[in-house]
């Protein structure tokens, strides 16, 4: 490569810095988000941040933050695979200077870029990681949804007492935390309360098998009363679809893994009459809950799913913590994060505890065709 | 925590319970539970067989392992979505059948197509360099396919319309026999025969034997290479996409990158078999799938593809030439 001339670089410092040296107050606030907008996990990705840009829109329509400075959402796609969230967040930081990121909703990026949003000391906001460990890797890691331990009790409850089904199986994702922490957390609650899991198997996901014959051949053969599958919706899709043609007639049990609009797509009609818990539903006739469905209608002409929702609060709580701070500095940001008490989200009441968790009610879902019917609520 | 179950039984609004799924009649499931695996297995191996024949077809002829195959078959899954709302409204009732063979011969055209226009854009002007040079190509084009693809097919899974209702026969007893199972293996064994009888019995065969043998004098002896190896591609990649068809209709779930497990694996069985050997193709991918079932099935199903190719690095250190490969000496 030729050695660049000196004036020539001097002049594009200029440039730049004649750009960037508007008035202060239009200067815009650049807010980082990696998704999965493509990939085995896509819906996630593109729902969630159908919320983020709701919220953004909404913010700017009224008058933006801090005197008139508008929201600028900066998004990277992590193609739902590994090692891609740490090269978007890495971008997000130093060369888009974004002043907190939002993302991810599977726990295993999230445990991904967190370190390095927490070495950057840049506020991170996971609208549906789950999973218990991604807010431990830092005080600057936070979540606006609840955790495993708690979702995974309410599927070993919801077996135990509703459905009565004294065995269960389990089947998870083997290279996923999410689903790794939540059958850990179902077996422990479902067991301790005089459940029996009849048998354990796993697989690969993130769209590398797509036979869970072999599995699902031996856990009919453990004749349980229902099948717990903590997974993602593309593996839990095709896993209803061939535990049906293999003749097993039980209910299938996920988390809010199995909550996209392409589970129905992909499993038919096979997953009819099983349940599982998410973080918010349609149905719920709150208004805060029918006022944003109203609103997410009219912008994307379509129903939102679970994780559309936490996009949006999840911006609407970052918003609100920058409001307060009167600044968009990092820490203090952080620190505003940290004393969220009893914020009104669409999702529910948000309480950040000392863990940077959220703690808040699922709510339990039963699939109907396209539709998923409301079933339970319950409260932490 | 004492106040979910509270909260749970006060709000569900409708009646939940376990009286809808069926109840299990106690039976001796041991047995019937190792022939279910027994069948997965070989219908897995049956898709398996389908693309390690392209592999080893194209070694054979040209001492080179194709390593787009895997793309070629994820093409024609797609091709395979793309055709079936397109072709079937045309074929109602009684004529599904037709239409169904029709969906399955034009997405074997189209990537007998393109194999063809793999070999001849980026393999035929490489022939007469080192292997290596080709070889690396060939995972240049695969990439190529499988990027390409999320470019025009876009990344997300998508949903493989229902070309044939997979069903479960009837009359099996406990067993499970599903009629993509029967069609894949089926088709495996018939394209098997087919290909067998090519090679062995006619005249374009005994090219590919000659070519496969010594090009140099094949082509003195009047084989015009080009169109033998043209064949060869055409063919195997006929087999793959195929082979993505009958997949797709098993697991109707289908994406750009979902050629490359089952054509590792397809190599591998190609490898164990005895690579360049047809019927080794099969056995090897039969016994992959087999292996690959029962571990899966057992409490190592965390383990399932590191134990299924452990087997492999067993057999090749006892067989180097793979099951029904022959020793070959190098000529230095």
């Amino acid at each position: 490569m030729p050695k660049p001339k000196l004036p020539s670089i001097l002049l594009l410092f200029l440039c730049a810095a004649l750009v960037s040296a508007g008035p202060a107050a239009a200067q815009d606030i650049s807010v980082g988000e990696y998704a999965s907008l493509t990939g085995s996990e896509a819906t996630f990705g593109i729902n969630s941040d159908n919320g983020v840009e709701l919220a953004a829109d909404e913010i700017n329509n009224s008058g933006g933050l801090l005197g008139g400075r508008k929201v600028k959402v900066v998004v990277e796609d992590d193609q739902s695979k590994p090692g891609q969230p740490s090269a978007a967040v890495k971008k997000l930081i130093n060369s888009d200077k974004v002043i907190a990121v939002i993302g991810e909703i599977a726990s295993s990026r999230s445990l991904e870029a967190a370190p390095i949003c927490q070495e950057a000391k840049v506020p991170m906001l996971s609208p549906g990681s789950t999973n218990p460990t991604v807010t431990e890797k830092g005080d600057y890691i936070f979540r606006v949804c609840f955790i495993d331990p708690f979702q995974g009790t309410v599927m070993a409850k919801f077996a135990l007492d509703t459905l009565h089904a004294k065995k269960v199986a389990v089947l998870s994702d083997v290279t996923s935390d999410y689903s790794k922490g939540l059958s850990q957390f179902f077996t422990e609650y479902y067991k301790k309360n005089g459940g029996q899991i009849v048998i354990e198997r796993s697989y690969s996901g993130s769209g590398k098998d797509k036979d869970f014959r072999a599995q699902l051949t031996a856990i009919k053969a453990a004749q349980p009363d229902a099948i717990f599958v903590p997974g993602y919706y593309t593996e839990a899709g095709l896993i209803g679809k061939q535990a049906r043609i293999l003749g097993l007639k039980v209910p299938l049990l996920g988390g809010d893994g199995w909550d996209s609009p392409k589970l129905a797509e992909i499993a038919g009609n096979s997953l009819d009459g099983c349940y599982f818990s998410t973080h918010f539903s349609a149905a719920d006739t709150a208004p805060k809950v029918q006022d944003f469905v109203k609103k997410y209608q009219a912008k994307y002409k379509t129903m939102p799913d679970g994780m559309a929702p936490l996009g949006y609060d999840a911006m609407m709580i970052l918003a609100d913590a920058i409001k307060q701070a009167g600044t968009t500095d990092g820490g203090k940001v952080r620190d505003i994060l940290a004393k969220v008490k009893d914020y009104d989200a669409v999702t529910g009441k948000i309480t950040i505890d000392a863990n940077r968790n959220a703690t808040k009610s699922a709510v339990v879902l039963r699939v109907d065709g396209k539709d998923n019917k409301f079933v339970a609520s319950v409260a932490p | 925590m004492a106040r979910t179950i509270s909260l749970l039984r006060r709000s569900h609004p409708e009646k939940v319970g376990l009286r809808q799924w069926q109840a299990w009649e106690h039976g001796n499931m041991s047995g019937t539970e190792f022939f279910q695996q027994l069948i997965n297995g070989v219908s897995l191996g049956a898709f398996y067989a389908l693309i390690a024949l392209g592999y080893t077809m194209v070694y054979g002829v040209l001492r080179f392992i194709n390593f787009a195959h895997g793309d070629v078959f994820m093409i024609g899954a797609f091709a395979g979505y793309w055709l079936t709302p397109k072709l079937m409204p045309h074929f109602p009732g009684a004529w599904m059948p037709v239409g169904v063979c029709v969906v399955l011969l034009t997405a074997m055209a189209l990537c007998a197509g393109l194999g063809i226009v793999i070999e001849k854009l980026a393999y035929r002007p490489l022939r007469s360099r080192p292997k290596l040079t080709v070889l690396i190509t060939a995972i240049g084009v695969s990439l190529l396919l499988e990027y390409g693809g999320q470019y025009l097919f876009g990344p997300d899974p998508k949903s493989f319309p229902d070309l044939i209702t997979d069903s479960a026969l009837e009359g099996t007893g406990a067993l499970t026999i599903t009629r993509s199972q029967i069609i894949a293996v089926g088709v495996t064994a018939a394209l098997l025969a087919a290909l067998s009888f090519i090679v062995k019995r006619t005249k374009l065969g005994l090219a590919m034997r000659a070519l496969s043998n010594n090009p140099t004098a094949a082509a003195l002896m009047g084989v015009n290479l080009d169109t033998v190896i043209s064949f060869t591609f055409g063919l195997g990649s006929a087999l793959a996409g195929a082979a993505g068809i009958l997949w797709a209709i098993s697991n109707p779930s289908i994406d750009p990158l979902m050629g490359i497990l089952p054509g590792i694996k397809a190599f591998v069985a190609a490898v164990l078999g005895g690579i360049g050997n047809l019927p080794g193709a099969a056995v090897g991918a039969v016994l992959i799938g087999v292996v690959e079932t029962f571990v899966g099935g057992s409490s190592f199903s965390s383990y399932r593809d590191a134990i299924a190719f452990s087997v492999l690095i067993i057999i090749l250190l006892f067989r180097p030439a793979g099951l029904l490969g022959k020793a070959q000496v190098e000529k230095v």
